[in-house]
């Protein structure tokens, strides 16, 4: 059982790094508390495998600590560090049983049988492996082989963490939700630390309670998944959760009628007073309004403060309709629920203020006291 | 159900049945032809049916080269075969030093067979060869074209030399072949070194290896060239193995008969050793088959 920190963290694979591009994991601050479902999103490439192979210590960070309970375990070997890891392809002992494959971790610690056979078949039945314990695992569905690569972390006692990469990969999508499901219920009964590394947002949440999302090797927002939606507290977060991502429109300032207002394209945005004042305080140039299509009210009729905009076309997803609208130069993603019908060609759309979020310089700026960035 | 047979398809493997034809059924059937007749002249031939295989049975000569043949062939796999292994996994794996490695390795590969012969007759010469002189000064007596024990030692040296660097080679693409995850794994299971590689290089290797020992045993069990030009099967006919005695058989006293009824008993041996070889290795596989069969 541990908490694992990450002290000042930065990794580089050049033995010299030099510009910021040198390195796959930016100087970093993080604590994944024990017990947690946590889950590490980003786009490939992000280095949200470097940062797992961290810890679990088959990469050694170039700078900074990885702290287990407030020891640091630099030096440590994977070995000695008590944790498992699941990988994107099933990793198993071609030439044994499934049962020799999950009693492998506690033969090598020299566990006396009675104790082996005990947990083996504790952790089969959590599994449901228990049927075909006796089979040469080589031949097995990519799933079972799945399930015993997790099952041979699940053995161990002495396991603080689990780390998955992306460990459902190969697995078929019908059978995707029944293993998330399983691993949820692990995690209940277990409670060990499980940090899941993937890059697709639903997995990401319905699996973790919080997501730490990933972008170019930084960590660039840690909160629940709810969190994440409604407040992205950076441009990628927001273009990166949700389906279709966040609308951004690029505002600049103009003065009209006496108050400072900001706009695109000539269309002026409807801001409350606060938000157009922490617009006017920013010296950046880099201005940006961002609303969820979940957000934007579409209509056929004009009403006080909607703006005309040009319907393109619109996707029937079956449960939802995803519209692509025209106002001014910009196309905005305008998400509505199955009954609602999408206007033909000239439409009236509202911004509901309290769901723009402005960002400066591509970070979120909060309005109210409620909203903060979690840093 | 309706299924429409076009025998036309037949002609498409006429090709192949032809090449197999012309380059193996033909030559073969044509030493079965002598091996059943005793052949005087172009007029006189007398069919003698089994004779000829009777009697290359019974013959000491050849039950003699027989038995030295597998106790040749058995030697050098059990030295080649976990030399080979050794030899890949200690190979770097990275960089120059990689590169630098693999060419040392396949060196050998590229000699021809009386070449190493000949390298190996002047190499261990006690007289002027570097390693027969070395040998002897360091007070043992060594000398392979007397002592049989030497010219045997001579003999597997040489062969060793020459085909390890295949079994390594063999071994080392498949080392390469297997993904680092499972290193990772392993070391987060805490297996040890020798646990690593029973339970992840070995079966990995497999497939690289049955190719390696097939490959081996074949060429061993049919040696010729080397130990003709090192020691002439000498001394006596300690080196002297099936290969040599074969053509001592047909074209030193023109036995056809009997030479081709022990070619075909050679080739007999030869197919069925190899074949038991691949079943055994291969062996676990099938059964994993008839398991999932039954699910």
């Amino acid at each position: 059982m541990a908490e694992i920190h990450l002290k000042g963290l930065a990794h580089s694979y050049s033995s010299n790094p030099k510009s910021s591009a040198d390195y796959a994991i930016h100087e970093m601050e993080h604590v994944w508390h024990q017990g947690g479902a946590y889950a590490l999103l980003g786009p490939s490439g992000c280095g949200k495998s470097t940062l797992l192979n961290i810890i679990s210590g088959l990469i050694k960070p170039s700078h900074g600590s990885v702290l287990f309970d407030g020891v640091e375990v630099n030096e440590v070997t994977t070995q000695d560090r008590n944790i498992a890891q699941v990988f994107q392809f099933p990793v198993i002992y071609d030439s044994m049983t499934v049962y020799d494959n999950l009693a492998f971790p506690l033969r090598n610690m020299k566990i006396d049988k009675d104790k082996i056979d005990s947990k083996v078949k504790e952790v089969a039945n959590t599994l449901d492996l228990t049927d075909i314990l006796q089979r040469k695992a080589s031949n097995l569905s990519a799933d079972a082989k799945q399930k015993i690569s997790m099952g041979r972390g699940l053995v161990r006692d002495d396991v603080s963490a689990i780390l998955f990469d992306e460990p459902l990969t190969v697995i078929d999508p019908n059978l995707k939700w029944k293993l998330r499901r399983q691993l949820k219920q692990i995690h209940e009964r277990y409670n060990i630390t499980m940090v899941y590394v993937t890059h697709d947002q639903l997995e990401a949440s319905t699996f973790a309670d919080k997501i730490a999302l990933m972008y170019q090797g930084k960590i660039v927002q840690f909160g629940t998944p709810r969190e994440l939606f409604e407040n992205p507290n950076h441009t990628f977060v927001g273009y990166f959760i949700g389906s279709p991502g966040m609308n951004f429109l690029s505002v600049e300032k103009h003065q009209s009628e006496g108050s400072v207002q900001f706009s695109f394209d000539g269309i002026t945005l409807p801001l409350e007073a606060n938000q157009r004042a922490l617009l006017s305080n920013s010296s950046s140039k880099n201005l940006k309004v961002g609303i969820r299509p979940e957000f934007i009210q579409l209509s056929a009729i004009e009403h006080p403060d909607s703006l005309p905009c040009q319907v393109i076309h619109t996707e029937d997803l079956g449960t939802y309709k995803i519209v692509t609208v025209l106002m001014g130069q910009q196309e905005l993603k305008i998400r509505l629920g199955e009954e609602q019908q999408s206007p033909l060609k000239t439409a009236y759309a509202t911004f509901p203020s309290q769901w723009m979020k402005i960002y400066i310089d591509e970070y979120l700026v909060a309005t109210e006291s409620g909203d903060t960035r979690d840093e | 159900m309706n299924k429409v047979q076009n025998n036309k398809a037949w002609w498409l493997v006429l090709p192949v049945f032809l090449l197999v034809a012309f380059s193996a059924v033909i030559p073969l059937m044509t030493v079965v032809n002598y091996s059943v007749q005793d052949i005087f002249d172009q007029n006189n031939a007398y069919f003698v049916g089994l004779e000829w295989y009777q009697e290359v049975l019974s013959d000491p000569r050849l039950q003699d080269s027989l038995a030295r043949q597998f106790m040749y062939s058995g030697t050098v796999l059990l030295i080649e075969v976990p030399l080979g292994i050794c030899v890949a996994l200690m190979m770097p794996t990275r960089g120059w030093t990689a590169s630098l490695s693999l060419i040392v390795l396949a060196l050998p590969l590229l000699i021809p067979w009386n070449v190493v012969g000949t390298i190996w007759q002047i190499f261990a010469r006690s007289d002027i060869g570097l390693l027969g002189y070395v040998i002897n000064n360091l007070g043992i007596d060594y000398n392979y074209t007397s002592n049989s024990v030497d010219a045997w030692a001579t003999v597997l040296l040489m062969d060793v030399w020459h085909w390890t660097s295949l079994i390594a080679l063999l071994c080392y693409s498949g080392l390469r072949a297997i993904p680092d995850a499972y290193y990772q794994a392993a070391r987060i299971d805490r297996a040890s070194s020798w646990a690593i590689f029973r339970f992840i290089q070995l079966p990995k290797l497999q497939g690289v290896l049955i190719i390696g020992v097939l490959l081996r045993f074949m060429d061993s069990f049919m040696i010729y060239t080397e130990p003709f030009v090192l020691t002439g099967g000498g001394p006596g006919n300690s080196t002297t193995f099936l290969s040599q005695t074969l053509t001592k058989m047909a074209i030193g006293q023109f036995d056809i008969g009997p030479a081709a009824a022990f070619s075909i008993i050679y080739f007999l041996i030869v197919l069925l050793v190899s074949w038991l070889f691949f079943t055994t290795i291969t062996h676990l596989d099938k059964d994993k088959v008839k398991e999932q069969s039954h699910d």
